[in-house]
């Protein structure tokens, strides 16, 4: 709660979190709200501009933009929420027993982190998805393994702080089993900074998962998918801008949000302060 | 620059290449079940899947492929495209020149941009500038290439302007007018971008620079502003400038990968992508490779920089 007001009253964090809700209001409610079918040809009206029957115009078969992307929303927002947290839960998990245990399987773990770190990320979702095939599932599990390794990076130098703390040694000579260590001492003050750092990997996943999907690697035609909607919009670009421009703007709207909430996060929780945290 | 840095350096660059390579070698042919079935097909018969378990030595154990992979690569021998039934080393080679130039050619105009942006957003915080800089950052840092490239193709190449060709490329060696004319908005596309992250880093750099101790002693001292920001703190402000730039060299080989599919220009980015869709193992392991020593390599260039730059880092 304190977190929260803090955060409204950080302009950044603010305008991130109102942007965020209403994503994910879109994402979840997007079918209902959506005005028109999103599936349906209206073959009278094919690249027509915004109007009061289509709010954001229409693409080559007619259909409606506004509510294509309503729909869209879920399985772009969401798939990314997904990847995020598949990154974020297996790299806090390996950063934190990595931190915790030390000596030779910290030094396996980090070299392991620093190879694939070494790789850029979009290449390396592209190799895996190489590997797997094309799917948005596939995609959404890319982008997972692919952020793990950075989120496993900041997982570590936190529990490397706080594996020396007194609370900790006292557990330890509690006897306390190496789980509950990690799962009750540890890992619950890493959630700050891997929050800020997994608000800000939304916008990120976001925009790798329309572009696998743009590369034609991720959803799969009839989904309604930001980045396939692009990437099929190509084939009709100079007749109308629409097609192009609106879930373009919407996967930037998205991005913008988790950013700028992110960074308003990162304000408000700064791990290094540490006054709210 | 001491040898012994240099040696521990290029030690551990010989280290992190070795390990790309085994991933690079491990994810793309050893994580599906089997290749000649990816190949083939799933109804492909007994007999047609050993002949080309076979032929690609996929009947040899792990170990051993990626021994003859590496021994091979490292002869700058990468095998037969399946695709085009070519070797795959000279094609690569002659897609990463294309592509080496149109990243050499974003990040030149992004130094010549992104670092006189952020110097004057940095010292005059808050001002117009300022705001302007950070809220066009903002986009462009939340902005996909494939989407900034299409919008940009659509206004720029379209019938109603005009200006620039939608694809296609031609040699520098042929015509170099033409050859930087179909560059125009792949460079543009790739420049936009890594202006948004170069210039915001330029900025919290200066600004942190602006408030040390030095700054202040050297303003106290009677020197003039322009002359502290240009002497003294612009130097101390590009030294983590250069690690910025050497890590956006990662987001500038994604964006190389975006901007080629959506542009049709013929580097390795596209064999990548072609790769992929194609199921072609040899190329997709040789441009995999390469992109990811290029990266090696440009943190290495920029780990070298800093310590000539910086004269305390070599005896850390």
């Amino acid at each position: 709660m304190k977190t929260l007001r803090a955060l409204l009253r950080n302009p950044q964090g603010a305008a991130g979190l109102v942007l965020c809700t209403l994503v994910l209001f879109a994402a979840l409610f997007g079918p209902a709200i959506a005005p028109n079918d999103p599936e349906t040809f209206h073959f009278g009206a094919r690249f027509a501009g915004p109007s009061a029957e289509f709010p954001l115009g229409t693409d080559w078969y007619g259909r409606d933009l506004l509510s294509r992307v309503l729909v869209g929303a879920r399985s772009t927002v969401l798939l990314a929420l997904l990847a995020t947290f598949i990154g974020t839960v297996a790299g806090a998990l390996i950063g934190v027993v990595s931190g915790y245990l030390g000596g030779v399987m910290d030094e396996i773990l980090m070299r392991l982190t620093d190879a694939v770190m070494a790789i850029p990320s979009l290449l390396f979702a592209l190799m895996i998805l190489a590997a797997l095939g094309s799917s948005a599932l596939n995609a959404v599990l890319a982008i997972g393994i692919a952020f793990a390794p950075g989120m496993a990076r900041i997982a570590r130098s936190v529990t490397l702080q706080v594996r020396s703390l007194d609370y900790v040694a006292a557990a330890k000579a509690r006897g306390e089993s190496l789980p509950w260590i990690v799962g009750a001492e540890i890992l619950p003050n890493t959630i700050a900074p891997v929050i800020v750092e997994g608000t800000i990997r939304v916008a990120f996943a976001i925009m790798t998962l329309a572009t696998l999907s743009f590369l034609g690697l991720g959803a799969q035609p009839p989904s309604p998918e930001w980045g396939l909607m692009i990437a099929e919009a190509r084939d009709h670009l100079f007749r109308s801008p629409w097609p192009v421009a609106v879930p373009g703007a919407a996967i930037a709207l998205v991005a913008i949000g988790f950013n700028l909430l992110g960074d308003g996060l990162r304000d408000v929780l700064n791990p290094k302060t540490g006054d709210h945290a | 620059m001491s040898a012994s840095f240099l040696l521990r350096r290029l030690a551990y660059l010989a280290l992190t290449a070795f390990l790309v390579s085994l991933i690079v070698f491990g994810v793309t042919q050893l994580l599906p079940a089997n290749a000649a079935t990816m190949i083939l097909g799933e109804y492909a018969t007994p007999e047609a899947l050993a002949a080309l378990n076979q032929r690609l030595g996929l009947d040899q154990p792990a170990i051993v492929q990626y021994g003859t992979w590496l021994g091979n690569a490292l002869q700058g021998d990468f095998g037969t495209s399946l695709r085009t039934s070519q070797p795959v080393g000279p094609s690569i080679m002659a897609a990463f020149g294309r592509s080496a130039i149109l990243a050499a050619l974003s990040l030149a105009v992004v130094c010549v941009i992104a670092i006189p942006l952020g110097v004057i957003a940095g010292t005059r915080r808050g001002g117009p500038a300022d705001l302007g800089l950070s809220v066009v950052s903002y986009l462009g840092v939340s902005l996909p290439e494939f989407v900034l490239a299409t919008l940009l193709l659509v206004w720029l190449a379209g019938p109603s302007v005009g200006l620039f060709p939608a694809s296609g490329y031609t040699p520098f060696s042929e015509d170099p007018l033409d050859a930087l004319h179909h560059m125009a908005l792949p460079v543009i596309t790739l420049a936009v971008i890594l202006t948004a992250h170069i210039s915001r880093m330029v900025r919290s750099e200066m600004v942190d620079t602006l408030q040390s101790d030095f700054v202040r002693a050297a303003r106290l001292r009677g020197l003039a502003k322009r002359q502290v920001i240009y002497n003294h703190a612009l130097r101390n402000s590009m030294l983590p400038a250069i690690t910025v730039i050497a890590l956006d060299v990662g987001y500038l080989i994604g964006g190389v990968i975006v901007v080629e599919e959506v542009f049709a220009f013929p580097g390795i980015g596209r064999q990548l992508i072609l790769a992929i869709q194609n199921r072609d193992l040899p190329m997709l392991q040789a441009g995999a490779l390469i992109m990811a020593l290029t990266y090696a390599l440009a943190n290495l260039a920029a780990d070298l920089a800093y310590a000539a730059l910086d004269k305390r880092i070599q005896y850390k």
